[in-house]
């Protein structure tokens, strides 16, 4: 298929129809409103389910009865609206079945505004909902890797009844680029969903969807159940964007918008001769630590950028484990950086100085 | 006594789809005849097989125990959403849910206001016992003025603490409810009442007519702190005045069913 001019919202939102998606369930919400109306006209159009809900936590809730259906199903959302799914999330999560949410960032804490942040790392990576759950989150930093990056979701999350979590921000949401649609995939009919969908229990016992275990005793054992899933998840779908690391003396780690924006500055300091290269986090959980770890042997320094105060820089200073300085530059309240800025930033770590926020120093 | 009058005849049975444990309900308590109004409901209609039930968080938090039928433990109040989410990706099923005062009155008021709203198919069963059950006999949406329970131990001042919620008054006000009303387990007679009120709204659902829920005025002997035969006297004495008896909405189409039946 040929290149089109798409918007972010409206780009995902074609992507997971795109990828069988049997069934939208949104809230309006600013910054990623565009995706609930391109479903609102599409979805019935192709026969398929539109219900804009009373609230997100309906919203996550409808997601939880049609994803327990077997269904393909997907909501999105913007960081309050994402706040309120968190209930949801945490039983989706206690009940293993697979669901897609797409968050487009925007700042905060609070009503905040609709401009880009990166502002939810800290909820959406380390888990959200209560219990010890982690959902596979993915962060797309161009239109053409948020379309890739959904249908990815929609495998993921049926390959491992997990929960797949799309980070974005309003920048990329709100973007139109140029990018390539996939071909449509056929919507799969309700006779071959999987075996523990609910769909009435005609010639089998029947199917329970539930998060409770009151026995404790068997609670753990469904943790460590899951456990074993987060493990196989962390060995097999680690996704990372790495360019220029291979001589550089240092590293920037940025991902997202905050990724796209290092990248110019990486460049832009590779002309003036400094040697950096940039790690892009494409998965953040699973995280790359692994990379991180070997980008801190070879650098003399890091920096991480990020459109908040520093959340993703825990993750990065766990795998340098304190071998070498971590710098951070970050904007925060929904304020996007521009790559000189963070070229600047660059310039001042290769000259030996400790770049930093007040508190979130090196 | 002939041989063959001493055939055995078997004219009561446990419904199919209602599985074979032990209850964890408490002595007394109406939980088990309304599920078995539902079962019986659900094998005379010959749907077993096509019914996907939702259960609430609360004392029947673990109705997929008992009941034969595929089944969803949702979050608390957010039975309706699931509901919603099910019944549109299974367009063919028999969908309810089943949830106690606190779960669709309180928690879960705007899911019940706004499945009702979207006449989404599904029905629901309302047990009403103006308490919470589970945690311990807390005050719930429909505690009766001056009704003493571990959180109103005064005995609830509606000054402070507001007015019961007549979910069947507020419901049949929106234009998607099929059929909404009110029943009691308190006695036979009224239980048979439940019984045919219970047909219907899964009538309603199967002919696709729009939501339909049966509040049940239930017990709660434990809590209350009354015996359980009393019990089911003060939800007469009590309850019904409060909570009046009767049919709140009624589509012409159902009103058809029903008297075609």
């Amino acid at each position: 298929m040929a290149k089109e001019l798409l918007e972010g919202n409206v780009a995902f939102a074609e992507a997971a129809i795109r990828a069988g998606c049997e069934a939208y369930f949104g809230y309006p919400i600013t910054p990623q409103t565009e995706a609930l109306e391109h479903m609102a006209r599409r979805m019935p159009e192709l026969g398929r389910v539109f219900v804009q809900a009373e609230s997100e936590v309906a919203a996550i809730n409808m997601v939880y009865g049609a994803a327990s259906a077997g269904a393909r199903v997907m909501s999105s959302s913007s960081s309050p609206g994402v706040s309120l799914m968190m209930e949801g999330l945490s039983y989706i999560a206690g009940s293993e079945v697979p669901a897609v949410l797409v968050d487009i960032m925007r700042g905060g804490p609070g009503l905040g505004n609709i401009a880009p942040s990166q502002g939810d790392y800290n909820q959406i990576v380390k888990g959200g909902g209560h219990g010890d759950y982690r959902p596979i989150v993915l962060a797309p930093a161009t239109v053409q890797e948020l379309i890739d990056l959904t249908v990815l979701a929609f495998d993921l999350a049926e390959k491992y009844r997990w929960i797949v979590i799309i980070l974005a921000d309003g920048s990329l949401g709100q973007m139109m680029e140029p990018a390539e649609m996939p071909p449509m995939r056929p919507v799969r009919p309700i006779r071959e969903r999987a075996a523990w969908a609910l769909t009435g229990a005609k010639g089998r016992g029947p199917n329970v969807i539930s998060s409770i275990y009151i026995d404790p005793a068997k609670e753990e054992v469904f943790n460590y159940k899951l456990v074993d899933k987060m493990r196989t998840i962390e060995s097999q779908e680690i996704r990372l964007r790495e360019i220029l690391t291979e001589d550089a003396e240092i590293g920037v780690v940025a991902f997202g918008t905050a990724g796209r924006i290092a990248q110019s500055a990486v460049k832009a300091a590779r002309d003036e001769g400094i040697k950096v290269g940039l790690l892009r986090p494409i998965s953040l959980y699973p995280y790359p630590y692994e990379a991180a770890r070997r980008l801190s042997q070879r650098v003399k320094s890091l920096l991480v950028v990020e459109m908040n105060r520093g959340q993703m820089i825990e993750d990065v200073r766990l795998a340098t484990e304190g071998r070498v300085p971590v710098n951070f530059y970050g904007r925060m309240g929904g304020m996007v950086p521009m790559p000189d800025e963070v070229l600047d930033a660059i310039r001042r770590v290769h000259a030996g100085e400790t770049v930093g926020l007040p508190g979130v120093l090196a | 006594m002939t041989e063959a009058d001493m055939v055995e005849s078997l004219i009561y049975t446990k419904p199919g789809s209602l599985t074979h444990v032990g209850t964890h309900y408490c002595p007394g308590c109406t939980h088990g005849v309304a599920h078995r109004l539902v079962a019986e409901t659900l094998d005379e209609m010959g749907v077993r097989e096509q019914t996907i039930g939702v259960a609430p968080v609360g004392c029947s938090v673990f109705a997929y125990n008992y009941f034969n039928v595929d089944f969803a433990e949702a979050a608390h109040g957010r039975a309706p959403a699931m509901a919603t989410g099910l019944k549109r990706l299974v367009p063919g099923s028999i969908v309810f849910t089943y949830q106690g005062d606190g779960d669709l009155a309180s928690i879960g008021a705007a899911e019940i206001l706004h499945a009702a709203g979207r006449g989404e198919n599904i029905t629901v069963i309302f047990i009403n016992n103006a308490i919470y059950g589970m945690t311990g006999g807390q005050m719930a949406p429909t505690t009766l003025p001056g009704q003493k329970t571990t959180s109103s131990p005064l005995g609830r001042d509606v000054e402070t603490q507001g007015f019961p919620f007549k979910m069947c008054e507020i419901l049949a006000q929106m234009d998607g409810s099929a059929y909404v009303v009110r029943r009691s387990l308190h006695d036979v007679a009224n239980i048979r009442k439940a019984k045919k009120a219970l047909r219907t709204a899964f009538e309603v659902q199967r002919a696709g007519l729009g939501f339909s829920m049966v509040e049940l005025l239930s017990n709660c002997p434990t809590n209350w702190g009354i015996a359980p035969a009393a019990a089911l006297t003060w939800i007469e004495e009590h309850m019904i005045p409060a909570f009046p008896l009767g049919d709140y909405k009624v589509h012409p189409a159902a009103a058809a069913i029903d008297k075609a039946r």
